[in-house]
This record gives structure tokens, C-alpha cells and sequence, in this order.
């Protein structure tokens, strides 16, 4: 493991021209590095899928985790069917790999509560996170119930680099190293929180270091390694696990595009810079591996990139064949049983939305 | 069965212990709760009994104890979390406001958040800035909050086994200036009180007086001064002030056809002012009289030394309800009539 405080030292198996820097772990197969590139593939292609919808008018304000996949899928490979998800809003990646559906990640973001309805290992996962930073000790608290129940799982929690600015990061991180939970917290730092750079938010050399003043292990991986990322969560979330205590992981990336699809980052962020960044991308270099290991060749490219575009756009067809929720179905998830004044609320609702199909978006999205 | 003559805190320590007996995925946390049996006492002695898994000594972090409080509750724990002030709430209104009261509605059902956030509130005891607010009106205009004010020991025990049990968020919000005022017999009979309607102390027919938490104190004496002058009065302790139970203030108004409310909280946008809204919209053809209101002052609380020049006082109420008394109509004022 690398010094926390330099910056420019991280973990990383795979450097950004696809070459080792050092042997890959033991437990890490051709096959796991061919799944783990079949997720970036997949990700990315719903992500670009997902922006195109939006500049049709079918999908709302989305932020894209382009060039952050390898993060989103190291996460999703090592968490385990009862370890908790504690995601905020740029972990597409990771909720696919918890068994959230592509159509309810469109679901989500195209204005439809009902994407929230996670099952599979997400059953018991908190929903997106919007607020910067108020998930972390949403986490914490999550630890606190497995430890408590002696359970031996783990939560993990997802932020970005500008969420280490707020109370609640520091907060949550005092209380996980304090009270020895199994809690793994994991920064995508890729760089930009909108228009403010690494630079201007904070002082220290790293994000990782923060886990210094905590009281507890922090790591700093090349965010865009999958096998690095893997690695350092894997560790991290076996030691939450078996209650040797939380760890903080800053993992280096780059936001390849804009905040989301509401942003335009050519105001504050020269071009130059991100066609480094590109330079360094995940996936570009997980396949030079590949390739230069034999294990992958044009024609499995070609019909990965088939398989994908099936797989995404079946995932489109769902989404836009949705049926609406009703006028009153807001109305009806405030507490476990309808108040007085929601009942009435409800009434004028349905009466209200009567005479029209109730169902039609004045905005003319979904 | 035992009954005691408890004080309010002593009745909410009594109702914690109860909750705790009966369920185990009870757990107190925050700031002195424990071995200092918080600073108020309302957590004394649980700590011994129950041990530092249940009651949990925080760090100092409001934000931090109402966040985990959410992680908690989504993973089947019921939190019973305590904000030492409510002056110290506001580090905590984030995750109370775009968390607790939301979770439910944002999974639509597949998590919900089963945690009481107990605070001491109001003025009347002496402290420093910030130990004395009213803000209830904030929490009471979020949608998916429950807002729940004990004025009397009873009710304390009661209102606050059902906050406990209640499948979603409450903010259980406790007077402290009449934390040891008054002693009352409280059974420890487990049984809680519905969080869904105001309870009427007293029954009249002249005029109906409306209060919660420690201005009952003040409201129930102005209503005796009235009784003693022949006034029949009707008092009603809202108690949970949202959802607001308008049915049980309007059935009453609409026999009396007077209102005065009284609330310690600032004038400006609080419970009162939806309560006289509300008898507007539908009790304006039963009112005698204007509704009036009794309440503090669009300013913080004083510092202690001139809390009284705030506070409504028993003759405040009293004037008020003269007044209301005194309006010409003898007979209800109707909307067509000014035609």
C-alpha cells in the first residue's frame, strides 16, 4: 500500500498504456478481468445511451459516470449479496452489479420514484443519494446495525471528491474509526465537483490522508485500474467483515464529460486536459491488456459490442413503455398508513386529475 | 400494577425503559445519554441497565447522530436518538428534512424509517442563547414528519411509547420548563397514546382554548380563572402538532364559536396561524368572534434574564379570551349576511 499523503503515488496493477506495474492478484482470472471489461463496456454504452435520451427530451438531468466505470464495477465485483450499498448518485456501475436493473436506473433518472424498488442484493441498499455527503453517515448507521446484530457484512459508501469538504464525511469517518465499524468508504475522485477543481477544494495532498486524522486506514488507488480497485475494496470490505475495523479509499479518476447533462464543463476546464484524461481511461486499457495477454480479439470485441447494444436497448424499449404512475400515487408513501389530511389531499387529487387521463407529463417526458 | 407520581422526565425515562423492555431493536443514542443519563436525567440509568450497545454515547455531532439514525432505522434498528437542545437541531435539519421524512416515499415503501428524534425545547428555564427555541413550525410544515409535544407526565409516557413504535420518523419534542413541574400517577401499563388526534382536557361550551407543551401549563390556568368567573371552557392539548388533527378543534369551535390559541413560539408562520387558517376555511360560519392568537414575539427568546417579557403569560390568555368574549355577535356570523 502506497503512502497515503503523496499524491502522486496510488495503487495500480495496470498502468494507462495497459502494461503491468506489477504482478496482478493471485485471485484475479482472465476470466474476472473479461467480466469486469464486459461491465465497463456496459456501463459506458448505457450511459452514452442515457445522455442521447436526453437530448431527445426522453430522459431528465443525468449524470454520466463516463470514464469512472472501472470505480463503479471494482465496487460492484467485490461487495457481497448481504454487504449494504450505500450509493450517491454516480454509481450506475455498482447498482448494476447489485441486480438494479438498467431500466430502473433510466427509471430513476427519467423522474419515476419506482426505480427506487430495488430487489436482489439491493434489496436492503439505500436509494441514490443526492445531497453531497449526508449518505456517509447514513453508512455509518448502517454499520452500526450489522455490528450490532453481529452480522458479518458490511456497508460501503460511495462520495465524490467534493463531498470530503463537508461536515458530514468528517463526521462519519470519526465515528466509523471511533466505534470500529464495518464500514468501507470509497471517494471517486474524479477530480471536479462541477466547475471547482481538486485544487480549489481543499489543501491537503490527498483525500486518503483524511483517514488519518479519523484514526483509521486510508488507500489511494488508480481509480481507473479496475483490478486495483477491486483489490483495495476487496481487502478493505474482508477486514469490515471480520471486524478488524473501516477503511477510506480514494480512488483517482477522471470526469471525462459534463456534471450532468444540465452542465457545461468546456465554461471552467480546458480541453486539453481532458484529452489527457482520456489518455488514462479505464477501459481503453483494461483491453490493451487483454489483447496484448491473447485474451481478446476483434471478433469477441465486435460481438460484445452487439451483445451490449441488445442488452441496452431492450433496457430503452422498458423504460419508454412504462406505464405512469397515477395522479395520486404520490400521495400514498408519506407514512406506513394514509393521515387524515393525505386522505383528504387524495380525494382532491382524484378528483382534480378526473376528467383527463391524470398521466400526462406537461413537459412531454416521461 | 405500579403506579408512581412522576414528573414529565421521569415519565419519558419510564416510557424509554418500557420500549426497550419490549423490544429489543430499541437503541438510544446521543450527546451525555449515557453514563451522564443525559443533562436533563431523561435517559438515567439505562445505560446500567441495558448496557452501551442500547445507549450509546455519541460524539458531539448533531448531523452524525440524525444520519445514522437513518442508516439505522433503514436496517432494522428503531432509534431513539436525543438532541440535547433543540437551539442545536439545526446541524441535524438536513438529514431530518431530505432523509428521514423522505425515505419512505423515495424507495416508494421499500425502506422506511422507524426513529424518534427527542429534543428539549422551549424557554422558562434560565439557559444561555440557543437552549430555548420554539421552532416546532419548521419540523410541522415537512411532509413525512410527525411532530408529537407531551404537556403533562401521562401523556409524556404514553405519546412517546407510540413515537417509539410508529413505523416512521417522529420528532417527539419535550417542554422542559415543565419537565418537574408537575408530578401526575403514571402506570406502566405499556400502552401508548394515538399520535393522531388532540386530546380535550376540559369540556365547555363558551370558548375553546387550544395550546401544546408548556404553554398548556399557563393556557389550563387561565381556563380555571375563567370557570371561576362562570365561563364554561373547552381546552384542548393538540399535542401532535402534524399532522394536525383538525377534526376534534373543529367539532369544538364549531360549538363554541370562539378560539383563542396559544403557542410560545414566535408569532409569525407557526402552528397557531395554521390552526386559525384551517377554522377560517371551515368553521367561518360558526364564529362568534375573531380567533385570536397568544404568543411570543417575532424575535429570538430573550436572554434569560428578560424571558418573562416574552413569554405569554395566564393573564395574556385571560385578556384574550375577554376580548373574544366581549365581540358583539351573539349570534354566529354567517358569510351571506354581509350582503
Amino acid at each position: 500500500m502506497n503512502h497515503v499523503s503523496q499524491r502522486n503515488t496510488h495503487y495500480c496493477f495496470l498502468d494507462a498504456q495497459g502494461q503491468n506495474l506489477e504482478p496482478l492478484p493471485s485471485d484475479i482470472s482472465l476470466d474476472w478481468l473479461r467480466a469486469a471489461y464486459r461491465h465497463m463496456v456496459l456501463i459506458r454504452a448505457l450511459d452514452k445511451k442515457v445522455v442521447a435520451l436526453q437530448r431527445t427530451g426522453q430522459m431528465r438531468t443525468y449524470p454520466s459516470c463516463l470514464g469512472q466505470e472501472a470505480i463503479g464495477v471494482g465496487i460492484g465485483l467485490a461487495l457481497q449479496e448481504n454487504d449494504i450499498f450505500v450509493p450517491y448518485y454516480r454509481d450506475q456501475a455498482t447498482l448494476y452489479l447489485r441486480g438494479v436493473t438498467l431500466t430502473q436506473i433510466m427509471q430513476i433518472w427519467g423522474g419515476d420514484e419506482r426505480g427506487h424498488l430495488f430487489t436482489g442484493h439491493a434489496h436492503r441498499d439505500l436509494p441514490l443519494c443526492i445531497p453531497i455527503a449526508t449518505q456517509m453517515t447514513h453508512a455509518a448507521g448502517v454499520a452500526v446495525a450489522l455490528k450490532s446484530r453481529a452480522e458479518p457484512h458490511a456497508a460501503l459508501v460511495t462520495c465524490g471528491d467534493g463531498a470530503t469538504s463537508k461536515g458530514d464525511f468528517s463526521e462519519a469517518l470519526n465515528l466509523a474509526a471511533l466505534w470500529h465499524l464495518p464500514l468501507v468508504s470509497v471517494i471517486n475522485n474524479n477530480q471536479w465537483a462541477i466547475s471547482v477543481p481538486l485544487t480549489m477544494q481543499t489543501a491537503a495532498s490527498t483525500l486518503a490522508q483524511k483517514a488519518i486524522a479519523a484514526g483509521m486506514d486510508g488507500i489511494r488507488v488508480d481509480g481507473n485500474d479496475v483490478v486495483a480497485v477491486y483489490h483495495a475494496v476487496d481487502l478493505a470490505l474482508k477486514k469490515a467483515r471480520s471486524g478488524k475495523g473501516p477503511t477510506l479509499i480514494e480512488a483517482v479518476s477522471y470526469r471525462l464529460t459534463d456534471h450532468t447533462t444540465a452542465d457545461d464543463a468546456t465554461r471552467y476546464r480546458d480541453i486539453q486536459q481532458v484529452n489527457d484524461a482520456w489518455e488514462r481511461e479505464p477501459i481503453k486499457r483494461l483491453q490493451t491488456w487483454l489483447h496484448a495477454q491473447h485474451a481478446w480479439d476483434p471478433a469477441q470485441e465486435t460481438a460484445l459490442l452487439e451483445a451490449v447494444r441488445t442488452e441496452v436497448d431492450a433496457a430503452v424499449a422498458a423504460y419508454l413503455a412504462l406505464p405512469p404512475q397515477a395522479a395520486d400515487e404520490f400521495l400514498q408513501f408519506q407514512f406506513a398508513q394514509m393521515t387524515k389530511p393525505l386522505t383528504a389531499q387524495q380525494r382532491y387529487q382524484q378528483v382534480r386529475f378526473a376528467t383527463d387521463s391524470g398521466t400526462q407529463d406537461p413537459q412531454g417526458a416521461r | 400494577m405500579d403506579a408512581r407520581e412522576l414528573t414529565m422526565v421521569e415519565a419519558v425515562t419510564l416510557a424509554l425503559r418500557r420500549a426497550m423492555l419490549d423490544d429489543p431493536s430499541v437503541v438510544l443514542l446521543g450527546e451525555d445519554i449515557g453514563t451522564n443519563g443525559g443533562v436533563f436525567r431523561a435517559t438515567e440509568g439505562l445505560k446500567a441497565e441495558f448496557g452501551y450497545k442500547r445507549v450509546m454515547d455519541t460524539p458531539l455531532a448533531e448531523s452524525m447522530i440524525a444520519g445514522m439514525s437513518v442508516g439505522m432505522a433503514t436496517q432494522g434498528l428503531k432509534p431513539v436518538a436525543e438532541i440535547q437542545f433543540m437551539g442545536f437541531i439545526f446541524a441535524a435539519m438536513e438529514q431530518i428534512v431530505c432523509h428521514a421524512a423522505r425515505m419512505r416515499n423515495r424507495t416508494r415503501g421499500r425502506l422506511h424509517c422507524p426513529l424518534v428524534i427527542r429534543a428539549p425545547f422551549g424557554g422558562g428555564i434560565g439557559a444561555p442563547e440557543h437552549h430555548s427555541e420554539s421552532t416546532e413550525a419548521l419540523f410541522a410544515h415537512i411532509p413525512g414528519l410527525r411532530v408529537v409535544i407531551p404537556s403533562s407526565p401521562v401523556r409524556a409516557y404514553g405519546l412517546l411509547l407510540s413515537a417509539i413504535r410508529d413505523p416512521d420518523p417522529v420528532l417527539f419534542l419535550e417542554p422542559k420548563r415543565i419537565y418537574r413541574i408537575v408530578r401526575q400517577r403514571v402506570t406502566d401499563h405499556g400502552k401508548g397514546l394515538p399520535l393522531d388526534t388532540c386530546f380535550t382536557l376540559r369540556q365547555g361550551d363558551d370558548i375553546t382554548l387550544v395550546s401544546w407543551g408548556a404553554a398548556m401549563h399557563e393556557t389550563l390556568q387561565a381556563a380555571t380563572q375563567l370557570q371561576q368567573r362562570g365561563v364554561s371552557v373547552e381546552v384542548i392539548d393538540v399535542a401532535t402538532i402534524s399532522p394536525l388533527d383538525m377534526d376534534t378543534i373543529l367539532s369544538s369551535v364549531m360549538r363554541t364559536g370562539r378560539c383563542v390559541i396559544v403557542q410560545e413560539a414566535a408569532r409569525n408562520g407557526g402552528i397557531a396561524s395554521e390552526i386559525s387558517a384551517r377554522l377560517a376555511e371551515d368553521a367561518m360560519a360558526y364564529l362568534r368572534a375573531p380567533v385570536q392568537r397568544v404568543t411570543g414575539f417575532d424575535t429570538p427568546m430573550p436572554y434569560p434574564r428578560h424571558e418573562h417579557f416574552y413569554l405569554p403569560t395566564v393573564a395574556d390568555i385571560v385578556n384574550a379570551c375577554e376580548k373574544t368574549l366581549e365581540a358583539p355577535s351573539t349570534t354566529a356570523w354567517r358569510p351571506y349576511e354581509i350582503f
